[in-house]
């Protein structure tokens, strides 16, 4: 491989993306942009449920219980009905995602000691909105539960109001946090956010590289010159990884400064896992790239590629282990899961390369073997 | 008369052109190939795959009790929101653990607590959780903390029933939840309905925007311009061929994975959901034809629409409910029309309901997506004169 002709690559390769300002400019402010926008906006906690309510009580001890869900911050009072029959129509217009209905006699039968059903009606659409409204509820039942009793065992006990609260508890559950410790989302999706904005925009930039030429016919020149196909491909691949490099330290430092998210572990282990990803992000784009001969199929190959797997199967929000294993398997295929280990092992728990060795091997693996299906897949000699 | 021979012609131009879009697409092998991934494997490992909720939360042990009560509560975290990773010998074990990655919690229960449950008195038990993804943290404590909770409730209940009144005399109020539209919590409807939404985003706004720009970037564009054909004539048969091609496959995802495979209900109409799949398609096109008149080549319009296409598929409730956002993010989500099209979607197909309820999505789409096409219009027009 001789240097001097790689470099000649790379610095037409260079020329081309600095004459086109758009693409120059677009380059280096998606991720950024995407990184403000998301670090921002992609909060992941549940608030603001919207729901109504059918009291069919309507006493002191209901009106009681409603303001509890009237005063949580997840719950957003629309209304009350004055029937059951009108939860239809709230549920199925997406006005209402919860009906609690309040029976008859809640107060009479609290009053004396006896149990009392809430329901709640749900809209199941979307399951995970569904179950976390259902924790919600249940949390603030239990809640309230433990007051009704505590006045119960005063009352009926004689006992002093601390000394029921504390029989109402018998077994208690300290939870501790750890990494995120006063569990920010933003702690948890910044790093995270990382891995997506360069997987999504890494590729892209180089999707279209080889593919154009083709389209216009200008790597004739290219099959034509003394340069070799390793030379042609390194030299290609340079500007855009120089582009992706830059953006990855201003992501990290938009995540230390802007978002201030602690950066506890290596910065040698994290610069140089970003460099492997860098390669094997940007490689996927070549490959690309080299498969299709045209540059819409490329385009949206590549988005298509890059997108999907890295909101899905990265572990971005939904956990790796919780997929099915198909999926598991095809989080295994894409690197993104990789390096979203590295990043918030990194980021937020300092682990170093004792634990995040195989994560760094598999994006070695990943690089080489792109490397190689970029090399057998360009030929100087098209069969067309 | 003249003025139907007008239409004619025109119908005409439309048509062959409409042809010539369908041809070019069709020839492109390895998109098509891509295309019909996307709209049927892509989509069963999708639904298939993601679980939201919490599932298989990898749980440590360390139970230096071992007594009948710590293993009645360690049974209590069972599939399929916990998965019981084994126990630890060493209380210092469970940070290493964690470190490593793997598992998600310890669960670490006193000496004495069996005691001290029999005896009526307090105890505690300490649960440690990794909160790098912060969601799945806060779930599965609040899990846990259910499950604790009962657990202390049952214990209330039997203490009182030794002191001799009944279990049922105990003030509480009983949570009875109704899940509407999907029973089980099925979830693989809303992840493969939510993916194929996405698909169709991602097509109807990157066809079109390609497949112009393309025109452009090669100068084909000027030969059209010199043909008798009017602006619109050259843009309606690119986004008519995209809208055709994007319906067939929803057509295939729909009936060939969704409904056989995962089977997710219609309950709504068929026609009305294709009507409306076909109205988000123009509506969303409509930002790649605008994108495609400010850019020159295919790299740009690439980097455009993706830079409008991501924060338009993590934020418009497809991925997560739109209850998370901040405020700002929901204003700005109202320019999306993905916003309201999965309102629609699972409207028509889970709660079986038709325009009556849709009718403020529906207008929001006609005018968010008569804009954005109308803008694209009047630039791509503007552009060659």
């Amino acid at each position: 491989m001789n240097v001097r002709r790689v470099a000649a690559v790379a610095f037409k390769e260079w020329r081309e993306v600095t004459r086109d300002r758009i693409f120059l400019l677009l380059a280096f402010c998606m991720p950024a942009v995407w990184m403000f926008v998301f670090g921002y906006g992609l909060v992941l906690d549940v608030e603001h449920i919207s729901f109504v309510v059918v009291d069919r009580d309507h006493s002191s001890l209901s009106r009681d219980y409603l303001y509890r869900l009237y005063q949580s911050r997840y719950f957003s009072f629309q209304g009350e009905l004055a029937g059951e029959g009108e939860a239809d129509a709230w549920l199925k217009s997406g006005k209402a995602r919860a009906v609690i209905i309040v029976p008859e006699k809640f107060q009479e039968r609290l009053l004396s000691g006896q149990p009392a059903n809430v329901q709640t009606l749900i809209d199941g659409t979307f399951p995970l909105r569904a179950d976390i409204t259902k924790g919600y509820t249940i949390a603030i039942n239990n809640a309230y539960n433990v007051d009704l009793l505590a006045d119960h065992l005063a009352r009926t006990r004689g006992l002093s109001h601390d000394e029921a609260l504390r029989r109402t508890r018998p077994l208690g559950l300290e939870v501790r946090y750890l990494y995120n410790e006063e569990v920010r989302s933003t702690w948890s999706t910044v790093p995270a956010l990382i891995m997506f904005s360069l997987m999504v925009s890494s590729p892209l930039l180089t999707a279209l590289g080889v593919v154009r030429e083709k389209e216009t016919g200008s790597i004739y020149n290219i099959y034509s010159a003394t340069v070799s196909r390793m030379e042609f491909l390194v030299g290609k691949l340079v500007p855009y990884v120089m582009i992706s490099l830059i953006n990855v330290v201003v992501l990290w430092l938009m995540a230390v400064l802007l978002f201030a998210v602690p950066f506890k572990g290596s910065l040698l282990l994290f610069f140089a896992s970003s460099i492997l990803f860098i390669l094997t992000s940007t490689g996927i784009g070549l490959t690309v790239s080299l498969l299709v001969s045209t540059q819409q199929a490329a385009l949206i190959i590549t988005v298509v590629v890059s997108t999907v797997p890295t909101i899905l199967f990265s572990g971005l929000i939904v956990p790796v282990s919780s997929l099915s294993q198909v999926a598991q398997f095809q989080a295994h295929l894409f690197p993104g899961m990789y390096y979203t280990n590295i990043v918030r092992g990194t980021f937020l728990k300092n682990v170093g390369p004792a634990i995040l060795w195989p994560d760094v091997l598999a994006l070695a693996v990943y690089a080489a073997a792109l490397g190689a299906i970029g090399y057998r897949l360009f030929t100087k000699r098209p069969s067309v | 008369m003249r003025v139907s021979a007008r239409f004619t012609v025109w119908c005409r131009r439309i048509a062959v052109m409409t042809r010539k879009e369908l041809l070019q697409l069709f020839r492109d092998i390895p998109l098509m190939a891509f295309l019909i991934y996307s709209f049927t494997l892509s989509v069963y490992v999708t639904g298939n795959g993601i679980q939201t909720q919490l599932k298989n939360a990898g749980l440590l042990v360390s139970d230096a009790d071992r007594s009948v009560s710590s293993r009645e509560l360690i049974s209590r975290f069972h599939s399929p929101y916990f998965r019981f990773d084994g126990e630890l010998t060493h209380p210092n074990e469970g940070f290493v653990r964690l470190d490593r990655g793997g598992s998600m919690m310890v669960l670490d229960i006193p000496t004495r607590f069996h005691e001290a449950l029999v005896s009526g008195e307090s105890t505690a038990v300490q649960l440690l959780v990794d909160t790098t993804n912060s969601p799945q943290g806060l779930s599965a404590a609040g899990y846990a903390a259910r499950i604790v909770g009962q657990f202390s409730q049952e214990l209330i209940m039997t203490r009182n029933g030794q002191m001799g009144s009944s279990s049922t005399t105990v003030p509480m109020i009983l949570s009875d939840h109704r899940v509407w539209f999907n029973q089980d919590q099925n979830e693989t409807w809303f992840e493969s309905i939510s993916h194929l939404l996405r698909m169709i985003t991602i097509f109807a706004v990157l066809l079109p925007a390609a497949a112009l720009v393309r025109e452009k970037e090669r100068g084909t564009v000027e030969q059209l311009l010199v043909s008798p054909l009017t602006p619109a004539q050259i843009m309606l048969p690119k986004v008519v061929a995209m809208t055709v091609v994007i319906l067939s496959a929803t057509a295939v995802a729909l009936f060939g994975v969704m409904l056989p495979v995962f089977g997710v209900p219609i309950r709504g109409s068929v026609a009305l959901l294709f009507l409306l799949t076909a109205l988000f398609i123009v509506a969303t096109a409509g930002i790649g034809v605008f994108a495609s008149t400010v850019t020159k080549n295919q790299a740009q319009v690439g980097m455009m629409t993706l830079l409008v296409v991501a924060p338009m598929l993590l934020l418009s409730g497809i991925f997560t409910p739109l209850e998370t956002m901040p405020a700002w993010v929901r204003y700005l989500m109202a320019l999306s029309p993905l916003r309201y099209f999965i309102e629609i979607a699972t409207g028509i197909l889970l709660k079986g309901i038709g325009l009556e309820m849709l009718w403020s999505q529906v207008l929001s789409m006609v005018a968010l997506g008569g804009a954005l096409f109308g803008f694209g219009m009047w630039r791509f027009r503007r552009q060659f004169q």
